[in-house]
């Protein structure tokens, strides 16, 4: 992969190009005190200078005097919501003289580029591809806005206090899955095409030839991001986790969980939904609805005359035994992608490898 | 890296979006019990295993996961108790109504595995469709089984439906019918008074030759596991239909999560061993 070298003068020349391709350019700015993807109408949009300080519990931006766009790693959301919408029409019944009828809702999608999405990003993206494209139904809502999407991914160039990519090997470089991949240096960028469209693109950048230098400063920075970060156990370990169902550290993290639900809804692989049905006043029309579920939710288990997991307890381990342990049963690989926002972003703080650790260290009871 | 997945079919209509219904006929089976006879807008058979569901859905109320009764008289068979928002107006619907459907859906009894083989039904309370199904069509392929052995428990006598069908499987030939009754005082002729897996002991089939198929409330299903223990059934023998949140039907919702497995696609009918190490664990 021959890198090239875009200025950072010239660096707008990236939105021109794709907006004249076609895509609607999405990429992360500063609202409401996170970062936030939405549609860019230039790259002065980018949070240039903006900087994260996370930890558990604890999401603070602060403007620095520098002049990286990407020198943070985390908002609470990127791809997810943009493919697997937080509400999702899925089809249309209506009452007419002729009987009843049904249509699926046509998804509208449009051509789209993702501008910073990271290892871990592109790692989330990769399992909800195996779960709403390779399961026993394509989702064709999820299918519709994935085939448009174009990728411009970035290496990290430092690590946010709560990432562990390293450990689940999904950054802080990223490998695959994009059509462009960026190195943000302190002057401009490194340019790489990772497929034939990202190639199209590049080939109209004003691109001069990557310098040694340039090469090595990328090098340098990556390395350093690796070495910022915290360990999450290996998936071997992470399996024995469905051997502590009796653990005593269920209770403990229950007393502190207020099954509120943040870290299923910022975590980029969680994919629980629930349907709803929606009707008209005049009962001719009626829509079923697809909604974000979260595994924390009583109602999430229940049948009639049942609840499955009454406790909270219960309700974290479900999700924790899931994500780490049975989720490689289902998908091959852990559902963790390294990102630590469920770390950042839950109210109280609770901390995801702190608990997996205490449940690992710990002797399991039995049953 | 997105081509394989991309070119994959078209999903089939009946799957994501439902077809419509139309209710044929309706008859009660036992109070708020009715089994519905649909006719598809397909006007072709429905391919089906018994074991599997479709879910059914109701103008404007939204969707229920039922268990696929039989397809009779180019119609497909639901038994229906009336418990929930959506069952309670569905089993009320006028003959002519229309409804949607979506299906089928999971892994039903794998019958055909089991030919040869003495077959045990165990089930337990109202909702044991699953069975129920599956032993039609053992009756209706009764030459390609050993005995049949038909274990049923409710509260009352009265729960029991199809009463007279129970009557004329006894009569099969090399067929047990054996029903407990568990909150009546009286025993009446040919019932027993206690709980379905006491009757166990009075079941006659090779154990080392045969299938278990059940369904009911798990804590039956567990009690009677260990009583199959006892009488030398490996777990091997041993199949069994779950209950949970279904709302996709495809193992894309997450609701029906047991374990590893999605209960909605893996499941509703499990061979024992596969989900042994999750099953009956409280909260899981």
């Amino acid at each position: 992969m021959d890198k090239g070298f875009l200025s950072r003068q010239q660096f707008p020349a990236l939105y021109q190009v794709l907006s004249k391709a076609g895509y609607e350019v999405i990429g992360p700015t500063v609202k409401d005190g996170a970062i936030v993807f939405v549609p860019l109408a230039g790259f002065e949009q980018l949070p240039t200078g903006w900087q994260e300080q996370v930890s558990p519990g604890h999401y603070q931006l602060e403007q620095t005097a520098g002049q990286r766009c990407f020198y943070w790693n985390t908002g609470p959301q990127a791809l997810k919501p943009w493919l697997f919408k937080p509400e999702q029409h899925l089809w249309q019944a209506e009452q007419t003289a002729a009987g009843l009828c049904f249509r699926q809702t046509p998804e509208q999608a449009q051509p789209r580029a993702f501008i910073g999405l990271r290892g871990c990003d592109l790692a989330a993206l990769n399992i909800h591809d195996q779960h709403f494209l390779n399961g026993v139904l394509p989702d064709p809502y999820y299918q519709a806005q994935r085939q448009q999407l174009f990728i411009v991914a970035v290496n990290c160039a430092r690590s946010a206090d709560t990432c562990f990519c390293v450990s689940t090997s999904d950054g802080p470089a990223a490998t695959v899955g994009f059509d462009i991949l960026l190195d943000e240096l302190e002057t401009g960028f490194l340019v790489a095409s990772g497929s034939d469209q990202g190639e199209v693109i590049i080939q109209q950048l004003p691109l001069a030839k990557a310098q040694t230098k340039q090469l090595s400063e990328a090098k340098q920075q990556l390395q350093a991001a690796t070495y910022q970060q915290r360990v999450m156990p290996d998936e071997q370990q992470l399996l024995k986790l469905v051997d502590r169902l009796d653990h005593p550290q269920w209770q403990d993290v229950a007393e502190r969980c207020l099954a509120c639900g943040n870290c299923t809804l910022v975590c980029p692989t969680c994919f629980c939904s629930k349907q709803e049905s929606h009707s008209d006043v005049k009962g001719q029309q009626a829509e079923q609805v697809r909604l974000w579920d979260s595994c924390f939710s009583e109602q999430h288990s229940y049948i009639v005359g049942k609840v499955f997991r009454p406790e909270i307890s219960q309700r974290y381990r479900q999700w924790l035994t899931h994500k780490l342990a049975t989720w490689q049963q289902q998908f091959e690989r852990s559902g963790c992608v390294g990102c630590g926002r469920c770390i950042s972003w839950c109210p109280v703080g609770i901390d995801l490898i702190e608990e997996a650790q205490a449940l690992l260290q710990g002797e399991a009871d039995d049953d | 890296m997105m081509t394989d997945l991309l070119s994959k079919l078209q999903t089939p209509t009946k799957l994501q979006t439902p077809i419509v219904a139309t209710l044929a006929e309706k008859q009660q089976e036992s109070p708020g019990i009715y089994t519905l006879h649909l006719a598809l807008e397909t006007n072709s058979s429905f391919d089906f295993a018994f074991g599997q569901f479709n879910m059914l859905y109701l103008f404007g109320l939204g969707e229920v996961p039922i268990s696929i009764m039989g397809w009779q008289h180019d119609l497909l068979l639901h038994t229906i108790r009336a418990v929930g928002r959506v069952t309670q107006p569905l089993v009320a619907l006028d003959i002519g109504a229309q409804l949607g459907l979506r299906g089928p859906f999971g892994q039903g009894w794998p019958l055909r595995q089991l030919e040869g083989l003495d077959l045990v039904f165990i089930t337990a309370g109202l909702g044991c469709a699953p069975v129920v199904a599956a032993i039609h069509y053992a009756v209706e392929n009764r030459s390609k089984y050993g005995r049949i052995v038909i274990l049923q428990g409710v509260k009352h006598h009265n729960d029991l439906l199809w009463q007279p069908q129970y009557e004329r499987w006894r009569d099969l030939g090399d067929c047990q019918v054996l029903l407990a009754a568990s909150e009546e005082k009286k025993r009446k002729y040919h019932w027993r008074l206690g709980m379905v897996t006491e009757l166990l002991a009075l079941a006659q089939f090779d154990s080392s030759h045969c299938a278990v198929l059940m369904c009911g409330p798990e804590i039956m299903m567990l009690a009677a596991l260990k009583q199959l223990a006892k009488h030398q059934v490996s777990d091997k023998s041993v199949y069994l239909s779950l209950e949970r949140n279904f709302q996709c039907g495809h193992g894309s919702c997450g609701h029906c999560q047991l374990g590893p497995y999605f209960v909605c696609k893996d499941g509703p009918v499990f061979h024992y061993p596969q989900i042994k190490s999750w099953f009956g664990l409280a909260g899981v």
